[in-house]
């Protein structure tokens, strides 16, 4: 009973620097940082002090709202560093790697003679629970909740995103065991959707697989949820990305929590974009070393609408199977507001002809061709906002705190990263994003 | 190289101070800023807001250089100077007499128009701290080209000046108001110097100095004379080319549909409004012809003559037009959704024409629709949203069902 999702709103952003399929194996680095802020919402209680070593997979910190949610350590090392910011707020823990990887061992289990019960357990004292996170809010699962359903979404239709086809062939083992885990976590059912039937995961078992077409934003999950089971107020769904099914699935099968992953580097600033395997946390210098140009570059850990600036000395974040390097727009441009446009990307006609050139890949920067404005223009934004919301009308009712207005208007149903299309478009520049996370962020604390 | 780096030293060297908003609406004129992305989405669409209301400036341009042009010939044509245009490109029309009356008699309107809004744009900028925000462009433009040409500047920039305050920036500046600026200006004109704005002479360069001369002229509009139900003077080719009396840029039916096709093909004005409101308008009259069709008007009844015209033409008469395609498409005080567009536009057209042929005063309804419509708009577009809430929370209720 499979279900194929089309969408015809939405904005394909095609941009230079797309990763060729070819992965490098690197070393296991020097230094790796695990940022709390990775988990949005999770206030951190610190359990391996300064100075203790750690394998991987043992916890470095548990969520102050529930202490059987532990956060692992990806890699095995000496911690060297906690960074504290204002108001002893932790913002990094730094590990220092081993050379020679000792893994905890949490032992092999037979998932198809586990219960529910058992593998929630088990996902908590291995770390991975983390993986799990929960519409609404956007935010890791409340493990008390029970969600009516569970979404892996397995294509990438983000800018220049890692393709799941590609980094996830040979895992299909490890992806099976970790689905056949999670239908264990929910009464309702597991939907897998997937871009093409050659993907790893359009063969699994025991889960509702659907195939998805359109522009982006098909890919988000928000989006596959509104088209197969949209949620309700009080509901709650739990999602996972495939990359961390790959996690879950390997400690099943293995004992080890080995969250290695394949990456993409992507983005005009790289010398060849291409795929690398690394671990969350790692350095990005480490990881990008000699493939980047460092020359006013933005770097960033995910893709360029929901990603994280990081810069060159950063860390990839927990959850990003993605870096991309784009030249930073710090500069003038003479008459920039009235010439003819033609190396940007625009869903008008204003005078800019991207309409002309539907397939042509564009090497954008980070300037944000316009100030900040109030909003004006109105109509644009659901030419690309695919769920049956009115975008503005929520903005607006996010930037007001207007809960019961929130609620109506389908906050339940969205993260932040459905709003980066309209943001992208926005004549305003406004940034819906951050509006969104706060509206969220509001909702939460109120309602709970 | 020399000038970029000249104006960014000065930027910086103004940061934060109570001018800075001021010299930054000059500076982004000349170069896009250097501002970057922070964490959101790292790239932007080419598009911004001067982009936007530029797009809109450019459509008006061909209206405003018609304008200027019509208002020679209308004045040489009532003097007697000149012949009527027999084609569009007459050189009875596009003649040099005819642009230098239009020079200067237009040109002042803009440019007073110009600077007196963006002087109290700047100053509630500079006072509120904010940037200056681009709305007042279009305003800016939109004002002269809706006005009489013998409008007197003085009485233009009072109301130019209560416009923007009253209008907009008591609301909060661009974005906030819920009045079209530039139609409160005009209402202002219209209701505070009503002998003016409402007498038959306004609308054609001189005939305001000629009264009571022997060789006086008239400056009626069609819609004028139909009110006082004399015959309709003008071919259906003149009305829809634009020859013919009337408020500076509204006269070019042909020109305004120009425009029109330009901001449908950007995709800066909405065609959901434009479409539904001629629709509307058509509706209207065509409800009037039938009304007289039927004889419950008779021909002396004072409404016959606008009533029993053919319900396609008042679509080129009188401001309707240029009012449904740059006036009523303002984002910020029409309709914001797309289902409360449709609405919106077509009652515009409706009470446009409804107004048209009953207003006894002023025989001319599309700028009061679009204010009506206007403090309307947000109600439209409140049962349009709350279509979508009750559209979740039945969902919900069929689930739990």
């Amino acid at each position: 009973m499979s279900k194929d999702i089309r969408i015809k709103k939405g904005l394909d952003i095609k941009l230079v620097g797309e990763a060729k399929q070819v992965t490098t194996e690197l070393p296991i680095g020097s230094v790796y940082a695990i940022k709390p802020e990775d988990f949005h919402g999770v206030i951190p209680k610190i359990l391996a002090k300064e100075g203790t070593e750690v394998k991987a997979g043992q916890a470095l910190f548990h969520a102050k709202s529930d202490e059987r949610i532990l956060f692992p350590s990806p890699v095995s090392g000496k911690i060297t560093e906690i960074t504290r910011g204002a108001r002893r707020k932790v913002l990094e823990i730094k590990i220092t790697a081993d050379s020679n990887q000792a893994f905890e061992d949490f032992g092999k289990k037979d998932v198809a003679a586990m219960s529910g019960e058992e593998v929630k357990k088990h996902l908590f004292a291995a770390g991975c629970w983390p993986f799990i996170k929960q519409r609404p809010y956007d935010v890791v699962a409340n493990p008390n909740q029970a969600p009516k359903a569970i979404f892996v979404s397995a294509y990438a239709s983000a800018p220049l995103a890692a393709d799941y086809d590609y980094t996830l062939k040979g895992k299909e083992a490890e992806l099976q065991v970790a689905l056949t885990a999670l239908t264990k976590l929910t009464d309702g059912k597991v939907h897998v959707s997937v871009g093409s039937n050659s993907s790893p995961l359009a063969t699994t078992k025991g889960v509702e697989v659907h195939k998805v077409s359109g522009p982006h934003p098909v890919g988000n999950v928000s989006t596959q949820i509104a088209q197969i089971d949209p949620i309700n107020k009080g509901e709650v769904v739990w999602v996972v990305t495939p990359q961390d099914l790959v996690v879950i699935g390997e400690l099943l099968l293995t004992g080890k929590f080995n969250a290695k992953r394949t990456i993409a580097l992507t983005g005009s600033k790289f010398k060849t974009p291409q795929y690398v395997t690394a671990l969350p946390g790692a350095n990005i210098a480490e990881v990008v070393k000699g493939n980047l140009d460092t020359d006013n570059t933005r770097v960033i850990s995910g893709n360029v609408l929901s990603g994280l600036e990081v810069g060159e000395k950063g860390f990839i974040g927990f959850y990003d199977n993605q870096i991309t390097a784009i030249p930073e727009g710090n500069d003038y441009e003479l008459f920039g507001w009235n010439k003819p446009v033609f190396n940007k990307i625009s869903t008008s006609r204003a005078f800019t002809f991207s309409w002309l050139n539907p397939k042509k890949k564009y090497d954008l920067n980070t300037n944000t061709n316009g100030e900040h404005r109030a909003f004006v223009v109105t109509g644009s934004y659901e030419e690309v906002f695919p769920l049956d919301i009115y975008p503005m009308q929520l903005l607006k009712a996010c930037m007001y705190k207007d809960l019961d207005e929130m609620e109506g208007l389908g906050a339940y149903e969205v993260a932040p990263e459905d709003f980066a299309l309209t943001e992208f478009i926005c004549v305003s520049k406004q940034p819906h994003q951050k509006i969104v996370r706060e509206g969220l962020d509001l909702m939460r604390e109120e309602l709970g | 190289m020399g000038l970029k780096q000249n104006l960014h030293n000065l930027k910086e060297k103004y940061k934060g101070t109570k001018m800075a908003p001021a010299f930054n609406a000059i500076h982004t004129f000349l170069y896009l800023p250097n501002e970057t992305t922070h964490n959101g989405t790292h790239i932007k669409a080419a598009d911004d807001l001067k982009r936007t209301m530029n797009i809109v400036i450019m459509a008006l341009v061909p209206c405003l250089i018609f304008g200027m042009f019509n208002a020679g010939y209308q004045h040489h044509v009532a003097t007697g100077e000149a012949e009527r245009a027999m084609s569009f490109f007459s050189g009875n029309f596009w003649n040099l007499d005819n642009l230098w009356i239009g020079i200067v008699k237009i040109l002042p309107l803009v440019i007073v128009s110009y600077v007196v809004g963006l002087a109290v744009e700047f100053i509630f900028a500079v006072i509120k701290g904010h940037e200056v925000e681009e709305g007042y462009l279009v305003t800016g433009m939109l004002v002269p080209l809706i006005v009489p040409v013998d409008l007197p500047l003085w009485m233009l920039a009072v109301a130019v000046v209560f416009g923007v305050v009253i209008g907009k920036e008591v609301f909060g500046g661009t974005g906030m108001n819920i009045l079209n600026p530039a139609l409160t200006i005009r209402a202002f004109l219209f209701f505070a110097y009503p002998t003016w704005m409402s007498g038959d002479k306004v609308w054609v360069q001189g005939a305001v100095e000629s009264i009571g001369k022997a060789d006086a002229i008239s400056g009626e509009t069609i819609l004028g004379s139909l009110a006082q139900s004399q015959p309709l003077s003008y071919s259906v080719s003149d009305m829809f080319f634009g020859f013919i009396p009337g408020s500076v840029g509204e006269t070019s039916t042909f020109l305004i549909l120009l425009g029109a096709l330009f901001l449908i093909f950007t995709k800066i004005g909405s065609w959901r409004i434009m479409l539904s409101s001629v629709i509307g308008a058509l509706v209207m009259g065509f409800i009037f012809n039938q009304v007289v069709d039927f004889g419950w008007i008779g021909e002396t009844s004072k409404f016959y003559g606008l009533m029993s015209l053919d319900f396609w033409k008042h679509l080129l008469i009188g401001g309707f037009a240029f009012g449904a395609v740059y006036m009523a498409t303002d984002p910020v005080s029409a309709s914001q959704t797309n289902k409360g567009k449709w609405i919106y536009g077509f009652l515009i057209g409706f009470v446009s024409i409804m107004i048209r042929v009953f207003n006894p005063a002023y025989p001319e309804g599309v700028m009061l629709a679009i204010l009506l419509m206007n403090v309307f708009a947000p109600t439209i577009d409140h049962y349009v949203v709350q279509g979508n809430v009750k559209r979740r929370l039945k969902r919900a209720k069929v689930k739990t069902a």
